[in-house]
């Protein structure tokens, strides 16, 4: 039996560790949660794992909690997931970095001049990003 | 041999299968091209990998009350994971995630198609 239990938890890690390998790489967020549910599941499958392997019953309420709030994540992720521009996910230099926070600043003045002068009324809407 | 012994034997040739799928799920996710092939590979571990670690330890258990639990835990795996990939396939497609040079049959965007059409007229 116990080179059964090293089997699974050999099986696990190595599923669990690529999963985590596709949260890294992205490259959108939708892949992201797909691997991150992943993670999830062989979580339930370790939890449930540990229980076989020490005959106890009292570690079952974990899995059913893990499996009622395992989806809530990729729902949620998934109803915000908006269209990502060409090289979102790429980490940027300093210096574009405050080239984009200048302009953000020029456009929030910009902004708050025209909501001074009373044109462009903005009575809320949508979440941002939200999927239509 | 006892059935005591069966049935270990059979728990552990379940969690084996079990968490083989889970592996698979892990090579199908770094290896697949695109969202939806990852999705597939993904639901592997989620529903039949989940069933047969469940049933391995319900085999190891041998107690009512646990195995209902696990029974549980299997019906609500069921009914949340196709709200998820429902969900991450819509904003897939709707975000433009899903590559149609991979796909053999596309019976969302003919229909889509087809109504635009209708729409013109």
């Amino acid at each position: 039996m116990s080179w059964v239990i090293g089997v699974c938890g050999l099986l696990l890690t190595a599923g669990a560790v690529l999963a985590v390998v596709r949260a890294e790489k992205g490259p959108s967020i939708l892949d992201r949660t797909v691997a991150l549910d992943i993670v999830v599941t062989t979580m339930i499958a370790a939890v449930a794992l540990y229980a076989a392997v020490e005959r106890r019953a009292d570690v079952v309420p974990v899995l059913v909690v893990l499996s009622l709030v395992g989806f809530v994540g990729s729902v949620t992720v998934a109803r915000f997931a908006a269209v990502e521009p060409e090289g979102e996910g790429r980490v940027r230099t300093r210096e574009e970095v405050a080239a984009e926070d200048e302009a953000r600043r020029a456009a929030e003045d910009e902004a708050e001049r025209r909501r001074v002068d009373g044109i462009d009324e903005h009575h809320g809407g949508g979440a941002e990003g939200e999927v239509r | 041999m006892s059935w005591d012994t069966v049935a270990d034997v059979a728990s552990a040739i379940c969690l084996l299968g079990g968490a083989f799928l889970a592996f698979a799920a892990g090579v199908g996710v770094v290896r697949f091209p695109d969202l939806l092939a990852r999705m597939h590979a993904g639901t592997k571990p989620q529903v039949l990998g989940l069933v047969l670690v469940l049933v391995g330890l319900a085999l190891r258990l041998r107690s009512g009350g646990a195995v209902w639990a696990l029974v549980l835990v299997a019906i609500f795996q069921m009914l949340t994971a196709p709200v998820a990939a429902h969900m991450v396939g819509r904003a897939g497609y709707r975000t433009g995630k899903v590559r149609h040079d991979l796909l053999v049959v596309d019976e969302l965007t003919n229909d889509l198609d087809r109504v635009r059409e209708d729409g013109d007229e």
